[in-house]
């Protein structure tokens, strides 16, 4: 398999073949006209593509409505996408059937945002536990007892004393530990987290991150890792796409994205992040991006960010950016990147952006 | 408590172009209490709120004060269950009638704990206003947001129908509302997340309030929103000079935009300070719990958390003593007494005996990343 190079983070490394490839992923969906609100056809996902070797994680940074969790889906065919090609561990999983899908999921398992809707509130936590395991006719019912414990050993619940609770009888954090055992019981490759940490309190989620990245060092495992705060993915990821109403902005290491963004929508990104300097205290004051996105109903024409975008242009408007590598590993869909000087229809000599390029002023 | 905490905003630079500001107070008579010079504008001193479920009794706030000048914006953060919530209701009198709440609530020298729900309603919506989490599940989806717009304003004030409706306007267009006119005739359904919190902030805006509280108003959007609407309430609260409380879980957000933050932990205090005196120098070790484990954009990625075991203490049985004690590295058998929130630096209080980076004490906070 490749090998994943632990700190500079997967750029590509090795020669072997992705755990996961997936090309010119569209996802569509109908809706109708209803209430005042136009109906047509979300274009939830268009033309996504990346690959996620073993070991690595790739993490998935978008708003509401940019399709990161339709992405996730459209990975595990929950629906299938409407085209374009997944191969998971070798396999096109785009022409599987249904029998050779189930076996395929076996090791690609997801966990969803809230950890209560996502548990049956009837059933203990070692039947929930037991459940992907039974489903995939793994051992007997004694060996099966004795995975559970050890599963619920892994994610640092004591059996003992969790075993015979049901969800309603877990904290929040708790049950998405219980949901982590169920999604790694069958020993999976490939994790899908959509947003899993979430909607749990700081202390809390910050236990359930160092679970994550416990489980990924024992188990070699590789995540695709979506959620919606840019901070939060940078820590966890080593490379990072940002999606714009359903297209890939950005892609890249996650340190890259974080010290030389190329689209101007990650630079929003990271400008509205407010945070705050531990040691002086001081805060980052976010600055607010205009507007807001448009409706995936009806894309903006070009490129879709245009009109919040404070570099575009006229030819924004009329054709698509495509995704280009401009630095190692890092690519970009955008016509006026970052690492270029600021573009002017009559060209003038200023530079806003750190480049060693030309002319006088060079911010930081 | 410990004396003046002046915090006094610099009273905001009144922009009056563009002629969406408020014509102050139209139509109402000028609240007569006028508040004594130096007068903090909400005092809560030992505020205490307790449940009973199933039998059990739940100890929401335990024994909460702090302060609010005129004019400025204060932090309320913790996680869920540390009471801040529970504590803005109060102070909006939104409690259920079953609550047993005791200490006291002062709004500008008016007791409210104890008022008649009359007076509470007129206080409510009028001099103190709230926006909530979920906008969505806060605007009657059956009306449009003009006419729930027009409905608050026309119960603060006695202005006529034509009156109100063009207040309303002004309201959506001092909320930055985009095409204001237009959405004035759509239903809560057509506007987007941050378009419905700035329908809520302008009903919030339509008694003209001297305190906002948001609770959360900005947790349900994006951050580009997040940002949006932050700026939006930082520019009313110094056009306006309006008071606002934030409650919020997200300490870069309260460290971005309030000048004080009140950092609570199962139904107290824990710390409180100027903003940049709290984050500078944090000394209760839950305090600096949260900022290990809030994702940071300069770490590198997967570096681990720094992890507090356990999870916050069940209000019905808090621990004795300090109830951050099972859960704190530092915790000694001194903890068992629980300790008094003090003003131990100038504008600074916390409660704990063991306060990081203090004096002596501990070597710093150690493992601040692996």
């Amino acid at each position: 398999m490749t090998a994943v190079d632990e700190r500079t983070g997967g750029q590509r490394a090795g020669t072997g073949s992705p755990l996961l490839r997936a090309r010119n992923l569209v996802q569509e969906f109908p809706v109708r006209a209803a209430g005042g609100v136009k109906g047509g056809v979300v274009h939830a996902v268009s033309n996504v593509s990346f690959d996620i070797y073993a070991g690595e994680t790739l993490g998935v940074v978008g708003e509401t409505g940019s399709g990161k969790s339709t992405l996730a889906r459209s990975v595990i065919q929950l629906p299938r996408p409407k085209s374009g090609t997944v191969e998971f561990q070798g396999k096109d999983l785009m022409k599987v059937g249904r029998r050779e899908l189930k076996d395929s999921r076996r090791h690609m398992q997801m966990v969803y945002q809230d950890p209560f809707g996502s548990l049956n509130p009837r059933w203990r936590v070692t039947e929930l536990v037991e459940e992907p395991l039974r489903g995939h006719g793994w051992g007997n019912a004694d060996s099966r007892k004795r995975r559970v414990e050890e599963l619920l050993d892994l994610v640092g619940l004591d059996p003992s004393q969790y075993g015979k609770r049901r969800p309603f009888e877990l904290s929040g954090g708790q049950c998405q530990r219980v949901a982590i055992a169920r999604a790694i019981a069958l020993e999976p490759a490939l994790i899908v987290a959509d947003e899993a940490v979430s909607s749990l309190d700081v202390l809390i989620q910050a236990q359930v991150l160092n679970l994550f990245e416990k489980l990924r060092r024992e188990m070699n495992l590789s995540y695709l890792f979506i959620a919606h705060d840019l901070a939060m993915v940078k820590q966890v990821s080593d490379r990072v796409a940002v999606m714009y109403l359903g297209q890939l902005a950005e892609i890249g290491p996650s340190e890259g994205i974080y010290r030389q963004p190329l689209h101007p929508y990650t630079a929003a990104l990271l400008d509205s992040i407010p945070r705050v300097d531990p040691v002086t205290g001081a805060a980052h004051r976010p600055v607010a991006l205009p507007g807001e996105p448009p409706s995936p109903i009806d894309p903006p024409s070009g490129c879709r960010f245009r009109t919040r975008c404070p570099r575009a242009q006229q030819k924004c408007a009329e054709e698509a950016p495509q995704l280009v590598e401009r630095l190692p590993g890092h690519q970009v869909s955008c016509h006026f990147p970052l690492d270029l000087p600021m573009p002017t229809v009559p060209p003038k000599p200023a530079a806003p952006v750190a480049d060693p390029a030309p002319t006088s002023t060079t911010a930081a | 408590m410990s004396g003046e905490r002046t915090v006094a905003y610099p009273a905001g630079d009144t922009l009056v172009s563009e002629g969406v500001i408020a014509p102050a107070r139209a139509g109402r008579p000028a609240p007569a209490r006028a508040g004594a010079a130096g007068e903090p504008l909400v005092v809560v001193e030992g505020l205490r709120v307790q449940f009973t479920r199933g039998g059990r009794k739940v100890n929401a706030v335990n024994g909460l004060s702090y302060r609010l000048e005129p004019g400025t914006m204060m932090a309320i953060i913790g996680e869920s269950g540390s009471g801040k919530s529970v504590s803005s209701r109060a102070l909006m009198g939104l409690l259920p009638p079953t609550a047993k709440i005791s200490g006291s609530i002062r709004f500008d020298g008016r007791e409210l704990i104890g008022l008649p729900e009359k007076d509470m309603r007129e206080l409510r919506g009028g001099d103190i206003a709230m926006v909530f989490q979920d906008p969505a599940r806060s605007l009657n989806p059956t009306m449009k947001i003009g006419a729930q717009i027009t409905e608050a304003v026309r119960l603060h004030s006695d202005l006529d129908k034509r009156g109100a409706h063009a207040r309303a306007v002004e309201l959506l267009k001092l909320v930055r509302l985009p095409a204001a006119e237009r959405r004035f005739h759509e239903y809560p359904h057509q506007l987007s997340g941050g378009m419905r919190q700035r329908v809520m902030i302008a009903i919030a805006l339509a008694g003209e309030p001297r305190l906002l509280i948001a609770d959360e108003a900005t947790t349900a959007l994006d951050v580009t929103t997040q940002a949006q609407i932050m700026e939006l309430l930082v520019e009313l609260q110094q056009r306006l000079g309006m008071a606002v409380i934030m409650i919020s879980h997200d300490l870069g957000l309260a460290a971005s935009y309030a000048q004080h933050v009140v950092v609570m932990y199962a139904g107290r205090a824990v710390e409180q300070a100027p903003t940049q005196t709290l984050f500078a120098n944090v000394r209760m070790p839950y305090t600096h719990a949260l900022l290990g484990a809030i994702p940071a954009l300069d770490r590198e990625p997967h570096s681990l958390f720094d992890v507090t075991p356990g999870q916050p203490p069940d209000l019905s049985a808090l621990p004795k003593g300090c109830p951050f004690r099972p859960r704190c590295q530092y915790a000694t058998d001194t903890c068992l007494q629980a300790p008094p929130l003090t003003e131990h630096e100038p504008e600074h209080l916390w409660a704990c005996w063991h306060p990081v980076g203090a004096g002596a004490g501990h070597n710093s906070a150690n493992g601040e990343q692996r």
